[in-house]
Order: structure tokens, then sequence, then C-alpha cells
């Protein structure tokens, strides 16, 4: 006997949308970000009102964004969530640990160059990539 | 912990991607519960017993290791 397959295809589904929405909400917090950094340089001249018009519309998209997240992560499955779970862990640890020495490194003008907070950022992407990578060979 | 579920699914001749299907997650979490890398909830245990018609400690046995 087969099970079922009409009353539970929803759930993969279900994880599908989640997974494109989270994208495009992401992919729309890209561009405000771009705008928000690039208006004032390119496009009109550091006007302060058309800057923070930008800057909320960033804001606005980010939180977007974090509540796509948040559903995303809710619609995973224990293993998923889990693997979510350890990945975020390693990029916090690794994000804190090695950002506040990068700063401490910076204050005490051990690097000749000042650190950026997109530095950071790309740490924490980086890392949080091998945790999920780890992660899903862990439990193979 | 230990499970049957392989080999109650293999009894019912269904992949392991049909498995997950019906227990609404993954292939790849119903291939960490077979191979015991990964222990399943409680509702999760209980939803797999209720779809093989059977009771939990009939599926998994716990051996103290994990």
């Amino acid at each position: 006997m087969n099970p079922s397959s009409t009353d539970t295809a929803g759930w993969a589904e279900r994880n599908k949308h989640n997974t494109k929405r989270l994208a495009v909400w992401t992919g729309a917090w890209l561009v405000t970000m771009a705008v928000a950094v690039f208006g004032p340089q390119l496009v009109w001249e550091s006007n302060p009102t058309l800057t923070l018009l930008a800057l909320a519309a960033n804001l606005i998209v980010g939180a977007g964004m974090i509540l796509a997240n948040k559903t995303h992560l809710q619609g995973l499955d224990e293993l998923q969530q889990r693997i979510q779970l350890e990945a975020m862990a390693l990029a916090l640890g690794v994000g804190l640990v090695l950002g506040l020495a990068y700063s401490t490194a910076d204050i005490t003008n051990l690097i000749p160059f000042d650190a950026e907070i997109s530095h950071l950022v790309m740490l924490l992407g980086l890392t949080y990539l091998v945790g999920v990578f780890l992660g899903r060979r862990k439990y193979q | 912990m230990k499970n049957r579920l392989k080999v109650l699914r293999a009894e019912r001749d269904w992949t392991q991607a049909q498995l997950a299907h019906e227990l609404e997650v993954s292939r790849q979490t119903v291939n960490a519960i077979e191979k015991g890398k990964f222990d399943p909830s409680l509702p999760l245990a209980f939803k797999v017993a209720r779809l093989f018609g059977l009771r939990i400690e009939e599926i998994f046995q716990y051996d103290g290791e994990s």
C-alpha cells in the first residue's frame, strides 16, 4: 500500500513558497540598501529628505525580510530547524569573537586599515553557510 | 535511540520520499532518523506511530546512548 499523496502535498509546497518569499524580501532589502547607499552619492546629491526616505524604506523592507525569515524557519521540519540553529549559533559565536578581536585590532592600530562593518557581515554570512553545510553533512 | 523505521518502511514498500511526504518532513530527516543520527521529537514519534498503526515503543527503543 502506498501512502496517500493528496492531502500532504502542502508541506513541501509551503516550504518552497516560504523560501521564494524570503528570497524576494531579501532581494528587495538589498535593492533598498543599494538605493540608500548610492542614491545620495550618484542620484540626488545628498538631499537629506530623500536620503531619509530611502533609509526608512530600507528599514521597513528589512522588517519584512525579518518576518519572512521567521516564517521560513518556522515552516522547516525539526531537523532542518536544528541545522539552522547550529549554523546560526556558530555564525553568532564566530562573529562576536572575531568581530570584537578585529575591532580591537583596529582600535589598537594593529591593522593598518579601518575595521568595516561590511567585513563582519561577510564573516557572518560565510560562517553561516559553512555551518549549514556542516550540519547537512552531519545528519546525512 | 534505536528504531525500526527502515524495516517498517520496507515492509510497506515505501520510499523515504513517500514516508517524508506523509510525515510532512524532509527526506533527509527520515534518512537521519533511520540511521539513528537524529532522534525525533515526541510529536513526530507519535505521528510515525500513528502512520504505521503501532505504539511508539514498538518503533523506537531507548538504548541509553544518545
